[in-house]
């Protein structure tokens, strides 16, 4: 086996060509998907109107100033702002194509939330031609102003908690630049209290006091609890993130994961596949197992060499990745571990391959043929699908190596040694298989 | 030695080399080979000749030991180990490698003792000398068989098998090529080539073995073969006293 390794490795080197596209168009690949993955669509771009004059952007509410523009910022996160400095200006950027969509903030909305009596409005201008982009347009504008209502929520219910603190414990007011003291329930409950134990047991007042005193004690209670209330208002649904299974690490780290593994795959499957079917292609099958090599040791050498040649291309891949994307370097022993396992399973499903087409040229076809779309069916999502198609991606995924290495990486990438064994094992019965359907072919390489 | 039915002309005298006996080879229902039997004897070249799907090949192949066949058995009469060597029709060697990295390696798969010793004595033999470090892509037609050849000749082995060895070749390098195994014969090798070329086997065997439907017709020399069927009084040259034959045989 080592004189045959030597000497495929003699023939890559002669190749250099076949080796910078075995090596260059997968990290390509790769990389495309891991940017797809680690990163959103583009900013949409939006013409927007600002109709509140400058002097009119800080509203006062319960005495606190809110500045409106801060909301504004807030939504430029999520979409490229064109300025506009009219509504007609806004509707032709939106019919030109030149904005996918016109945000206007008319000029009376400040005064609106000032008032606090009815809601403001703002009005959003759709180019419905591309209804993928309208949507992403919708959402990202819709989401914005959802988290802009829930932070003036938030700074209403704070005035709101205020006002019932003064009413509460009393204190200052002001009032059109007129400060005006506040008694507050408990100190009038206190000073009642007090004239109560003055007057005689069965005083007609002392009775009336009694009732006065009662509400007084009963609004405390209620309004002690009120900022609890008012929070509950504000926020009615509160969510709680609980993972109950699946990725432990960042979306990049797992695009990292996800990168390597299609560079790893593309790479061992088109070289175990591609150098199997060379060995037929060369007329030299029959000459190597006519008693020099076993049909056996002929595929076991091609998944080495394969996975020997899939391996460092994937571990300088990682390195080359990492100034860009947060890695522990501390669990390289577990990504090596995952590395090496899937490469040898890649390889092994490039060997049934080249087993079974026989040729060089079909090999290549049939291994980009079926590693694409096994990548793509193993990152589809649960929930995307209807349940009866997931468990049909699930089961096919199940069949090739590719989702195994994924997660075999992804722990390893989490340093999650013990959970990276179960897809270790399904790797290692893939491998088996895939071997024994390259060894089987073998009978038609005559 | 030959079966019963089959026409025979004296056998050579010398060492046998190798022997076939009562060889059958069936591929489901079609019998491909049927109780084929013969000696092959030290440098002697033996052509395999006979019409398309005769069984050459696999009667080739079996001898080589790439196929087992369904019932017989391929010896040394002399007894020991059978030293076989084979030469595919076309070239099975490395394209990308250079003909010494092509000798190189497959003397160190045959485990040869001296691999370096032996790939000096290949281009020795061949003539190759002077493209020992060119890759084989960029070898003429007939410069590959050379080195086709040369690679089954690493073991030195007693018996080289040749599948159709000239068939791709222009007649300069087929020439050439028949020099060089009539060498390996004068050195003692015993040849078994197959050929679709009759008068290559008339004028380069000292026996032919006619195969028809798996069937081993005929064992001796091109001029037994045309004594035969008489080819003198009827005037009939080596491939037509061969087409006659086996006419006369039902084939």
């Amino acid at each position: 086996m080592r004189w045959l390794l030597l000497k495929d490795l003699q023939i890559l080197r002669r190749s250099p060509l076949l080796v910078a596209l075995l090596v260059v168009y997968p990290i390509l690949i790769a990389l495309l998907i891991g940017f797809a993955l680690s990163r959103g669509p583009e900013k949409p771009r939006v013409a927007f109107l600002n109709q509140v004059p400058a002097s009119a952007s800080k509203i006062n509410l319960g005495g606190q100033s809110i500045d409106v523009t801060k909301y504004t910022n807030q939504l430029f996160q999520a979409i490229k702002p064109i300025r506009v400095h009219s509504r007609a200006e806004a509707l032709d950027k939106v019919k030109s194509g030149d904005a996918l969509a016109a945000l206007i903030i008319p000029p009376d909305v400040t005064q609106k939330l000032a008032s606090g009596l009815q809601p403001a409005r703002v009005e959003v201008i759709y180019n419905n031609e591309d209804p993928l982009k309208a949507r992403l347009v919708d959402q990202a504008i819709s989401s914005r102003l959802a988290q802009a209502n829930s932070a003036l929520a938030d700074t209403f219910k704070d005035i709101a908690a205020q006002d019932i603190k003064l009413l509460l414990d009393g204190g200052t007011f002001d009032l059109f630049g007129r400060t005006i003291d506040i008694l507050g329930l408990k100190k009038t409950k206190t000073i009642l209290d007090a004239t109560i134990a003055t007057l005689p047991k069965n005083s007609a007042s002392r009775i009336a006091l009694q009732q006065v005193t009662q509400f007084a004690q009963l609004a405390i209670q209620n309004l002690n609890v009120s900022d609890q209330v008012l929070t509950t208002v504000s926020n009615p649904v509160q969510v709680k993130r609980i993972a109950l299974k699946g990725k432990r690490v960042p979306l990049d780290a797992f695009a990292v994961a996800v990168s390597v593994t299609v560079s790893l795959m593309f790479v061992t499957i088109l070289l175990a596949a591609g150098m199997l079917a060379l060995e037929r292609e060369e007329n030299a099958f029959l000459r190597l197992v006519r008693g020099l090599v076993s049909r056996l040791g002929l595929v076991l050498e091609k998944v080495v060499l394969a996975a020997l040649c899939g391996l460092p291309v994937a571990v300088l891949m990682m390195a080359g990745i990492s100034p860009f994307v947060s890695l522990d370097w501390s669990h390289f022993p577990l990504w090596l571990a995952a590395l090496a396992v899937g490469a040898v399973a890649f390889a092994a499903m490039g060997v049934a391959i080249g087993g079974v087409t026989r040729e060089v040229r079909a090999a290549s076809l049939m291994a980009f043929g079926l590693s694409l779309p096994i990548a793509f069916l193993a990152l589809v999502p649960s929930g995307s699908v209807s349940k009866g198609v997931y468990d049909l991606i699930g089961a096919i995924s199940a069949i090739f190596p590719f989702k195994p290495t994924l997660d075999a990486m992804d722990h390893a990438l989490a340093g999650s040694g013990t959970d990276m064994l179960l897809p270790l094992l399904h790797l290692a019965i893939l491998t088996a298989a895939f071997t024994a359907i390259g060894r089987v072919a073998l009978r038609r390489f005559a | 030695m030959a079966s019963s039915d089959t026409a025979t002309s004296p056998a050579p005298t010398g060492e046998g080399a190798l022997g076939a006996a009562n060889l059958v080879k069936r591929f489901g229902d079609r019998e491909a080979l049927r109780g084929v039997t013969f000696e092959i004897y030290a440098g002697e070249l033996v052509a395999i000749i006979g019409p398309n799907g005769a069984g050459k090949t696999t009667l080739l192949s079996i001898l080589a030991g790439i196929q087992q066949p369904t019932g017989g058995s391929v010896h040394r009469p002399a007894g020991g180990p059978l030293e076989v060597g084979w030469v595919p029709q076309h070239p099975a060697i490395y394209s990308k490698l250079s003909v010494t990295e092509n000798l190189r390696l497959f003397a160190r798969l045959e485990r040869v003792a001296d691999p370096d010793a032996a790939v000096e004595r290949m281009l020795d033999q061949t003539g190759l000398h002077e493209r020992a470090g060119d890759e084989v892509s960029t070898l003429s037609g007939g410069n590959r068989q050379r080195v086709n050849i040369a690679v089954g000749l690493l073991s030195d082995p007693e018996v080289l098998l040749l599948d159709e060895p000239s068939s791709s070749l222009d007649p300069r390098q087929r020439e050439r090529l028949w020099e060089f195994i009539g060498g390996l014969t004068e050195r003692g090798t015993a040849v078994v080539y197959s050929t679709h070329n009759v008068a290559e086997a008339e004028r380069y065997a000292d026996r032919v073995l006619v195969l028809a439907d798996g069937e081993l017709l005929f064992t001796g020399s091109p001029r037994d073969l045309e004594q035969a069927v008489g080819a003198r009084d009827r005037d009939l040259d080596f491939e037509s006293a061969f087409v006659t034959f086996l006419h006369e045989r039902g084939h």
